[in-house]
């Protein structure tokens, strides 16, 4: 890492991905006008995480960074998951 | 990477320090998820009526404006990486200026909430339910706490271009600018999320 030269990412890069959580974004205002019901749900969340997952690799350098980065990323994420999944289960099935 | 003389300095330990920080971040507002998901299951209808209020257009302006900070802070680090320091702080200077727009936006948002004195204790919200107790509650605690969040980022971004315009970052020692950004974009994060749950789950 140290002798390496540091990864410079081009302006239009950043642009591009810019263009695409836009679209994202007015996607997920439009369909969630238009249905009903959980699949609401599943789709504004699915969304959300396709636009995350855009940030946490290219705004935040999650793609070029160490691979250790993005392990420990998904590790938060995924106990995070577990937590809200196992109390949505206790509620669930009280 | 090269080191300078005199002083010692570690990009590497200060990026990995920032990323275990952004850890505890998002398990802080992952822990007020877990609420939300709660008691939305608990109390779907009063949540599903009770975000038809919401602007959905202000939302959606404030959604884009993150996305936009997000990416121009993003450049500014390429542009440091390739020497340019007025493109760097113009990049800057532009995610600061939108990052208090969205705060403006905010402020008229919860302005109109509090006008039809719909805020967290209030006793015409205390006649509407629980439900709505609940989710104005929540909605006022989550969007604050991002609005603090968004404060810090705008302090934190202030101190970095005032550091670069003082060529105390430059193209060869720029680490504090990379975790501004990252916090800068962390905000972005929680936002993308909150948006949905808010405003466009109805």
């Amino acid at each position: 890492m140290d002798d390496e030269k540091a990864h410079i990412i081009p302006y239009r890069t950043f642009l591009y991905v810019l263009a695409l959580l836009i679209a994202l974004t007015l996607t997920s205002v439009a369909v969630t006008q238009i249905y009903l019901g959980t699949l609401t749900v599943a789709i504004a969340l699915v969304i959300a995480v396709i636009k995350s997952s855009f940030v946490l690799r290219i705004f935040m350098h999650l793609k070029f960074e160490n691979k250790i980065y993005s392990f420990a990323v998904i590790a938060v994420i995924l106990i995070l998951c577990l937590v809200i999944i196992i109390t949505l289960l206790d509620y669930i099935y009280r | 990477m090269s080191m300078t003389t005199e002083t010692h300095r570690d990009d590497l330990a200060s990026k990995t320090g920032m990323w275990l920080f952004l850890f505890t971040e998002m398990l802080l507002f992952g822990g007020l998820f877990v609420v939300y998901s709660v008691y939305r299951y608990r109390n779907s209808l009063a949540f599903h009526l009770a975000a038809h209020e919401l602007n959905v257009f202000i939302g959606t302006v404030n959604t884009i404006i993150l996305l936009i900070s997000s990416s121009t802070i993003a450049m500014s680090i390429t542009a440091i990486q390739k020497q340019n320091k007025k493109l760097a702080l113009l990049l800057l200077g532009v995610t600061i200026s939108l990052g208090l727009a969205f705060l403006v936006n905010k402020y008229f948002e919860w302005g109109e909430h509090i006008k039809e004195h719909i805020y967290p204790g209030s006793p015409v919200l205390a006649l509407r339910g629980q439900g709505d107790v609940l989710f104005y509650g929540l909605y006022f605690f989550m969007t604050g706490l991002h609005a603090l969040h968004i404060i810090i980022g705008l302090v934190f971004m202030g101190i970095v271009t005032a550091k670069v315009s003082r060529n105390k970052i430059s193209h060869d020692n720029y680490v504090l600018l990379e975790n501004s950004g990252l916090y800068w974009h962390l905000v972005d994060l929680i936002w993308i999320f909150l948006f949905p749950l808010f405003y466009l789950i109805t």
